[in-house]
């Protein structure tokens, strides 16, 4: 794992003095309100609708027993008692005062981590695939490159006053577990002729205008990576709109203007921005990269592991939904599902964050990953170690076995916290939980990811969930409208609607008659619901949710 | 009236031949880089800046500097004292704010990021 070298260190202090000064300055009115807005986003912090809301960074999703532990210590002194893990791997704080957050900071800061470019319209906390370093099919770790691009884009002197918000995940594996795809810029680790390289993608995007992102170039070596990704960030900077929010994004610039034009005044920029490295770029990578290598993994035999597996139904459950293959021989991932059935998706108390802290430093050679889907990895386990970590899981209400399945649902804060909110996100995922859980049918139903929005903004990154659903305000009142078809890996694409919306008490019946129709028409429990709608299309998904003739209509459409 | 904030702190402006002559070139945030040409006798070059939200003179100014323009350059307009280190680290020499954001904004908020070439993480990667 990355550790702070004496530079970051005094950056982040000095960082950190500088927003107390602000927020003194705030306090005493030399910033104006319009003036401090940005400069607090800058640094995490937001008005929500209750109250502040700070955003702290986990970079590319990595953590360790220390810092886990401070996000518990920040939780219980300054908030609480609890945090909320993000879709960009950042953890939220609902209630802090204003007063309170710079020292937040400097707590934070002690660990080596901060709150900068978690919002404003900067380029945000750069993220990467939560298995980075362990899967089994990874060309290279993305985290180094993560990390590079952590440092050049953090306080970039041209970007802190961007069109809009920016935001990059990196991907290591050709299996894309970080949705490059829906990123402002996407950075997939590639091989070409034994060479590693950075295939880029661009103009991806969720929220009201969904876009899935274009190729910006095919291979870019690593010692030309910083000054692309800076030529395509520059000519946006210029480019992008500013007389609208709603298209001051680089999906619509990139719209607007065609991957080509923007490919070739990228490539134009890229000669000028190229002139300004010497290669002290690469050198800080070769310092970066050498503190990712793999720990020490053990090697040992696996029967604690296998018995378990025989003799207990609960572990072998939790086995087969929660682990992943790992690159080392008796190594596995292990996910702990933030989503128990009936809870708030992504929360966790003080006492569960010191929990997997503790399980980190014992088990897990003391790392830990937010996923984008909310919950939390524990990205090197040896397989004989799994049972214990089980047992301390499960006495902490953490050993849900429901990973990838209808339950592991992402849901945006909705109206219960944000601001921006159309409907409530949070209470309809209870629902839906907790209802397949009663059917005790979840595990009979396989993959299956259902993400909610509470708006249009999609937070919840509704339009590339198997099911997506958005709530909309329809006259003062909550309608679901249902997507069904997104796909947020490297065959991304975004969820159709299926016809007009549900009032807050239909929405999981209907969400129920969607997966009793799946059920019948799937060929046999390996076709997945993704898989058996792409064969089937929209019309029987229709006909269950709206009767037989709209169903026919579809067909015949 | 306005001042000119440089790493000293305040002071007059002391570029005393105008913006009308072919010394000095006027930019708005809009330019298109494509388009800009500097011609050999301009020394002095002024971007204006309409609100602090609009960074497209960090741009401009670096890809003035990229290309090789050694003279005066100005950010104008409304510029906060939490921008200065950004300006500088850009290209840009010195700062033009009114009366009024100097009087709202006074020295010492803006001598307080007078250490812009420190911490700066563009220097480490730029070698």
């Amino acid at each position: 794992m990355y550790r702070y070298t004496e530079f970051d260190t005094a950056f982040l202090a000095e960082r950190n003095r500088q927003f107390r000064a602000q927020v003194e300055r705030r306090i005493s009115g030399a910033l104006t309100e319009d003036e401090f807005k940005p400069l607090r986003l800058m640094n995490g912090l937001y008005l929500q609708l209750h109250a502040y809301m700070l955003r702290v960074a986990i970079p590319y999703g990595t953590l360790n027993g220390a810092q886990m532990d401070r996000l518990a210590l920040l939780a219980e002194k300054w908030d609480k008692g609890y945090g909320h893990f993000t879709t960009r791997q950042n953890i939220q704080y609902n209630w802090p005062k204003l007063s309170d957050v710079p020292d937040m900071l400097d707590a934070l800061a002690e660990v080596g981590l901060h709150a900068i470019q978690t919002s404003g319209n900067t380029i945000r906390n750069v993220t990467a695939d939560h298995f980075a370093g362990a899967a089994a099919d990874e060309i290279a770790d993305p985290r180094p490159v993560a990390e590079l691009l952590r440092q050049w884009s953090t306080d970039h002197p041209e970007f802190q006053f961007l069109p809009r918000k920016f935001k990059i995940a990196v991907t290591g594996s050709p299996n894309d577990r970080a949705v490059i795809k829906a990123h402002d810029i996407g950075i997939q680790i590639v091989q070409r002729d034994g060479r590693i390289g950075y295939r880029i993608l661009v103009g991806g995007g969720l929220g009201r205008t969904p876009m899935i992102g274009k190729e910006l170039a095919e291979f870019v070596p690593l010692p030309d990576l910083l000054p692309y990704v800076e030529a395509t960030v520059s000519v946006w900077n210029l480019l992008g709109r500013r007389d609208n929010k709603y298209k001051a994004r680089i999906k619509i610039t990139v719209h607007e203007h065609g991957i080509d034009e923007i490919r070739d005044l990228v490539e134009t920029r890229f000669a000028e921005t190229k002139a300004a490295f010497n290669g002290a770029d690469l050198e800080l990578f070769d310092e970066i990269a050498a503190q990712f290598l793999p720990p020490a993994f053990r090697n040992a035999p696996a029967e604690a592991y296998d018995r378990a597996y025989e003799s207990d139904p609960v572990f072998r459950a939790w086995a087969d939904t929660n682990l992943s293959a790992h690159k080392a021989p008796g190594y596995a991932i292990a996910q702990i599902s933030l989503k128990p059935h009936g809870q708030t998706p992504g929360d966790a108390s003080a006492a569960q964050m010191r929990v997997m802290a503790d399980i980190a430093r014992r088990f897990g050679h003391d790392e830990l990953r937010i996923s984008h889907e909310q919950n939390v990895v524990l990205p090197h386990v040896h397989k004989s170690d799994l049972p214990q970590v089980h047992a301390i899981l499960k006495a902490h209400g953490l050993g849900t076995a429901n990973i990838g399945k209808i339950s592991d649902i992402i849901a945006c804060p909705g109206m219960d916290y944000c601001a921006l909110a159309t409907a409530r996100s949070i209470p309809i995922a209870q629902e839906i939980a907790t209802r397949f859980d009663a059917l005790k049918i979840e595990h009979e139903i396989g993959d299956l990811k259902i993400k909610i929005s509470g708006c249009i903004n999609a937070c919840g990154h509704h339009h590339v969930g198997h099911i997506g659903i958005l709530g909309l305000d329809r006259a003062g009142v909550e309608n679901y409208q249902i997507t069904l078809g997104g796909d947020a890996t490297e065959t991304a694409a975004l969820g159709e609607r299926t016809g007009p919306g549900f009032p807050a008490d239909e929405i999981v019946p209907a969400i129920e008659r969607i997966v009793e129709a799946y059920l019948e028409h799937r060929e046999s429990r390996e076709e997945s619901f993704l898989q058996a709608y792409r064969r089937l299309g929209m019309a029987p998904f229709k006909t269950a949710l709206y009767g037989a003739e709209t169903g026919k209509k579809a067909k015949a459409a | 009236m306005s001042i000119l904030v440089t790493d000293a702190g305040f002071g007059p402006d002391d570029w005393t031949r105008g913006f009308d002559g072919a010394a000095a070139l006027e930019l708005a945030p809009e330019t298109d880089p494509a388009t800009l040409e500097i011609a050999p006798e301009v020394e002095m070059i002024r971007i204006h800046f309409p609100s602090f939200a609009d960074g497209r003179g960090f741009t401009l100014a670096r890809l003035l500097r990229l290309r090789g323009y050694k003279g005066r350059l100005r950010a104008e307009g409304h510029v906060i004292s939490d921008q200065y280190a950004m300006a500088r680290r850009a290209g840009f020499d010195e700062v033009e704010i009114s009366d009024d954001l100097a009087a709202r904004q006074p020295e010492e908020d803006w001598r307080f990021r007078s250490n812009w070439q420190q911490h700066d993480y563009q220097s480490r990667l730029r070698g």
